[in-house]
């Protein structure tokens, strides 16, 4: 077998200096009847050659987005990733180098995660930021509970433009807190509509902005709302190259701010994994999940980096941790960092107007078409239609014309009573060519 | 010996600032087209403030991160023995699979007639896990080890309510034993911990189990084989207390590598296990993550399992992706789990098969005892009268007296060019260390590094205790100050802030 070194030979020499006769001596321990004799009932070893066919073919039976005229965003988008990324995330000592917790010898990935937290920090115009999360969902379940903890409070608001997968990951994650969730009716232009439901047992408001329909929302007022109830303003994203064309949670008064980070140097791999951004004001940081690196100096005085604030972790304080969670999300975070660095404040500024135009000119071009009204007004990238066909219909018949053209509000929320909203999405990726193929197979599906 | 240069660089070795120190806001490493400079509809929520974001050439950005990455040790670089965290070869088939374009370039939400290949996937890798374990069903979604436990434990939870039992039995029982993500995921999920003492013999105390056992306990997290590296002798008749008792039992699957193809965990008793892909399944730890913990469920527990679900209609694969109708006990997040673990976890058991995959427990179980037989002449190890597992449990007890500890000899260890074996942990053993090879180590590898760890038992014998506290000096750093870092956070760069650099070069 090509990864087990060992030879026959080593083996009967070692279990001599151990003093054991064969192998199942080694495990004495296992109770009787459950060590098996026999292989488990599964293929046997295979060489490269195989499994790569294997693999192929599975890969083969997919649908790639590249391959067709591609507008799905909703929680995941396909933007180009520069090849230097892959590479370097690929490099041995990132790829198979463990948490940095012998900080001597992991300056590299130290170093990086506090450019990475740096780089979050500017990106969303907050204090302090963390070393990511496992995504942008479940960071937002980890702000909920965690503005739960700093209030005392049980109660989680939703807005009706949270993402509806987020909303169920929260809803799992707190109910078994015993914390309660209210989740206010899908809206496509009604962030603001959680203030009406601030209470004395109000722990946060969540709002998303852009949100799942892709509204841009102004949230200052909503924070001064939430703040003078003594409520905390959580703001949640799902697209973090809107920041480098709109205004940030961060500059709203947002007290927690996290989303999804995927767009920034990460494929669209299925869903999974992804890199959740999560990033708080400085008084809150002992109250913070997640890890975090920080800077010091070593026995000689030279700048280093540790993670640190570990009092607040699992490893330490058990049943009695910030949270349960243990990774951060390593390679993701370090892709995001290198393709983040690539495009520094210019390029960051371009990419996110070029998406903005692309759905200006997707919105235009699909406005166009006989049974469509473009619900979102003021959008990033991404936009929800009103159609004069179920949604989800309507996609499943793009889709036999090479289109992939947005995801249906009834598969992500089959109560929200919006089985008529299809939301779109149009990133650089997206050619005045696939523009058009969209705009004529819709018109020809709604026709 | 140089000890100071003129540039600060040392050899190969590069010193390299922070990208804020080095970057402008105009510099960029990439070409986009420009934009067409059509009217926004954003009015007033156009960003105002500078990012202040840096940006490199991509020249500068390759010499930025590959000099970083020279200042990290990896499983590529040699024996990395932590234990508890399975630090195995990473094949590179795996890697090349994961980014086919058929699974990089897929979006979670494609149309399911787009997406076949991709379910098919996670259908194979589920019933490699089901035949493994010997358990009916997994939840593939949990994205982290931790994050499974939660998962099992909240299908615990939605058993027990399915039951009518949910507001009574809070209550559950956690060894000491235990990794801190268990008492943490407990509370976590709404109940209460309550400690388990271990045996002398580094054991889950059975006795203490059956004492605080009754009607309001939930469950039982245990660790098998254990983090003292041994297996639980006791595992079927605790299972089987447990059962009797009205609670479930959780299973942390951290140490599965030990046992995975030679033991089925649903011959033991266990309700839900973790798989964490990235120990025993050999995905990339990447610097402390992303991980993935799919979790295994008995036949009591799969009705609950989380969405989305795989549902088979024919030759179709279709997704069930809300809880309306089912028992399941709601969502991790917001996709479906860690598909490019899947698709390297799926890659690499392939690779291995039934017979591949009973040789790496074999070959796991057989370098930690060979490890064992040859350190326990130099060093304390504390069950060490008795075989192992796939980890080796020494401690400090008997270098201690001479004035050096475990965390001494772990940065000795950095000098030798090695990462070093879990320190304090498990918290039940005093001055842990806890050395995992792995089965991908060679037999050359395991005897250097023995010879290291003997001599510097030698070096312990003869007092040499500044050599250890001195340690290490021929890393990128020198020992850091934790301290220093907890007391005054400083986690980001700031401008005009931030400048450490320029003043240790100044002084």
């Amino acid at each position: 077998m090509r990864y087990l070194p060992l030879t026959d030979v080593d083996r009967e020499q070692m279990l001599k200096v151990i003093g054991a006769k064969n192998i199942d001596d080694l495990f004495v321990d296992v109770p009787k009847g459950a060590l098996l004799k026999d292989l488990v009932d599964l293929p046997k070893a295979a060489g490269e050659i195989e499994v790569h066919r294997h693999l192929q073919r599975l890969a083969e039976k997919n649908t790639p987005a590249g391959r067709t005229a591609f507008f799905l965003g909703a929680g995941a988008y396909r933007h180009h990733v520069p090849a230097s990324v892959d590479h370097l995330i690929q490099r041995s000592e990132f790829l198979t180098a463990y948490t940095p917790y012998q900080p001597e010898i992991a300056q590299g990935t130290l170093q990086a995660l506090y450019e990475f937290q740096s780089q979050v920090a500017q990106l969303l115009d907050m204090e302090v930021a963390n070393a990511s999360m496992y995504d942008g969902s479940t960071g937002c379940a980890e702000a909920a509970m965690m503005a739960a903890r700093v209030t005392k409070r049980k109660k989680i608001v939703f807005s009706g433009g949270v993402h509806p997968h987020y909303i169920d990951t929260a809803r799992t994650a707190c109910e078994a807190l015993g914390l309660e969730i209210v989740a206010l009716p899908a809206a496509v232009d009604d962030e603001a509509a959680v203030t009406k439901e601030l209470g004395p047992d109000v722990a946060c408001v969540i709002v998303q902005s852009p949100n799942v329909f892709g509204t841009v929302t102004d949230l200052t007022k909503i924070g001064e709302a939430a703040h003078g109830a003594g409520a905390l303003m959580v703001a949640t994203f799902t697209e973090c190259v809107s920041f480098g064309l709109i205004e940030p949670a961060g500059a709203m008064g947002a007290d927690i701010v996290c989303g999804e980070g995927q767009s920034i140097g990460n494929a669209l791999n299925f869903g999974g994994p992804y890199v959740g951004l999560f990033a708080v004001k400085e008084k809150l940081i002992r109250q913070m999940p997640g890890r975090v690196a920080g800077e010091t100096i070593d026995a000689d005085g030279k700048r280093g980096f540790v993670l640190t604030l570990s009092t607040r972790e699992q490893h330490i304080r058990r049943e009695k941790a910030t949270s349960n969670i243990c990774t951060n999300s390593g390679l993701c975070q370090l892709a995001w960092t290198i393709h983040m660095t690539l495009l520094g404040e210019e390029g960051l500024r371009k990419l996110a107007v070029l998406n903005h135009e692309k759905a200006i000119q997707l919105a235009d071009a699909l406005d166009k078409v006989s049974g469509v009204e473009v619900l979102t007004k003021r959008f990033f990238n991404e936009i929800a239609l009103k159609l004069t066909k179920p949604a989800q219909e309507v996609v499943d018949k793009l889709a036999e014309k090479g289109v992939i053209g947005g995801v249906a509000m009834s598969r992500l929320n089959p109560k929200a009573g919006m089985d008529n909203v299809l939301i779109t999405c149009a990133t650089e990726m997206n050619t005045e060519a696939d523009i058009a193929a969209h705009a004529a197979a819709l018109k020809d599906v709604l026709a | 010996m140089i000890t100071e240069t003129t540039s600060g660089n040392r050899g190969l070795l590069q010193a390299e600032p922070l990208i804020f120190e080095t970057g402008h806001a105009t510099g960029t490493g990439v070409d986009l087209p420009a934009p067409q400079g059509l009217k926004s509809n954003l009015g007033s929520l156009t960003r105002k403030a500078a990012l202040d974001l840096p940006g490199l050439s991509e020249p500068e950005t390759m010499r930025h991160f590959v000099r970083l990455s020279q200042k990290n040790y990896a499983i590529d670089l040699g024996l990395f023995p932590l234990g508890s965290c399975t630090m195995k070869h990473n094949p590179r088939l795996n890697e090349r699979a994961a980014r086919f374009e058929g699974f990089a370039d897929l979006h979670p939400l494609q149309p399911t007639s787009t997406i076949q290949g991709a379910l098919e996937l996670m259908d194979e890798l589920a019933h490699w896990l089901c035949t493994l374990t010997g358990m009916p069903a997994v939840a593939l979604s949990p994205k982290a080890g931790a994050h499974g436990e939660m998962c099992g434990m909240l299908a615990i939870k939605a058993a027990l309510e399915a039951r009518g039992e949910g507001d009574k039995r809070k209550r559950v029982l956690v060894p000491s034993s235990a990794h801190g993500t268990n008492p943490a995921t407990a509370a976590a999920a709404g109940f209460t911990v309550d400690e388990v003492k271990g045996d002398e013999d580094g054991r889950v105390d059975l006795e203490d189990v059956t004492a605080k056992l009754g009607p309001d306990v939930a469950a039982i997290m245990i660790t098998n084989p254990n983090t003292c590296g041994l297996f639980e002798p006791d595992i079927k008749k605790i299972a089987d207390a447990v059962h009797a008792a009205g609670a479930y039992f959780y299973c942390d699957g951290a140490n599965y590598n030990a046992i995975v193809g030679k033991v089925r965990p649903g011959d033991l008793g266990v309700d839900a296990m973790h798989i964490n892909l990235h120990k025993t399944f050999s995905t990339p730890h990447g610097g402390g993550g992303p991980g993935a913990g799919p979790t295994v469920l008995s036949a009591a527990l799969a009705p609950f399992a989380p969405v989305p679900h795989i549902v088979l209609r024919g030759d179709t694969r279709e997704l069930r992706e809300h809880t309306q109708g089912t028992q399941a006990f709601g969502r991790m997040c917001a996709f479906h789990g860690q598909m490019g673990m899947f698709t390297r976890a799926l890659t690499y058991m392939m690779s291995h098969g039934s017979d591949g995959l009973r040789q790496v427990a074999e070959d796991a179980v057989l370098n930690a005892n060979y490890l064992l037989a040859r350190l326990k002449p130099h060093f304390s190890a504390p069950f060490g009268d008795r075989l192992c597992m796939h980890e080796v449990l020494l401690d400090d007890s008997s270098i201690k007296p001479q004035g050096v500890e475990t965390i001494d000899v772990a940065k000795a260890l950095l000098d030798e060019g090695y990462h070093p074996f879990t320190t304090y942990f498990p918290l039940v053993v005093h001055g842990a260390m806890l050395i995992e090879p792995t089965e991908t180590e060679p037999k050359r590898e395991l005897d250097r590094f023995a010879d290291v760890m003997i001599a510097l038992a030698e070096r312990v014998k003869a007092g040499e205790v500044e050599f250890f506290k001195q340690a290490p000096k021929l890393t990128p750093m020198r020992r850091l100050d934790d301290t220093r870092a907890a007391r005054q956070p400083k986690l980001r760069w700031r401008r005009g802030e931030n400048d450490t650099a320029t003043k240790h070069a100044a002084e």
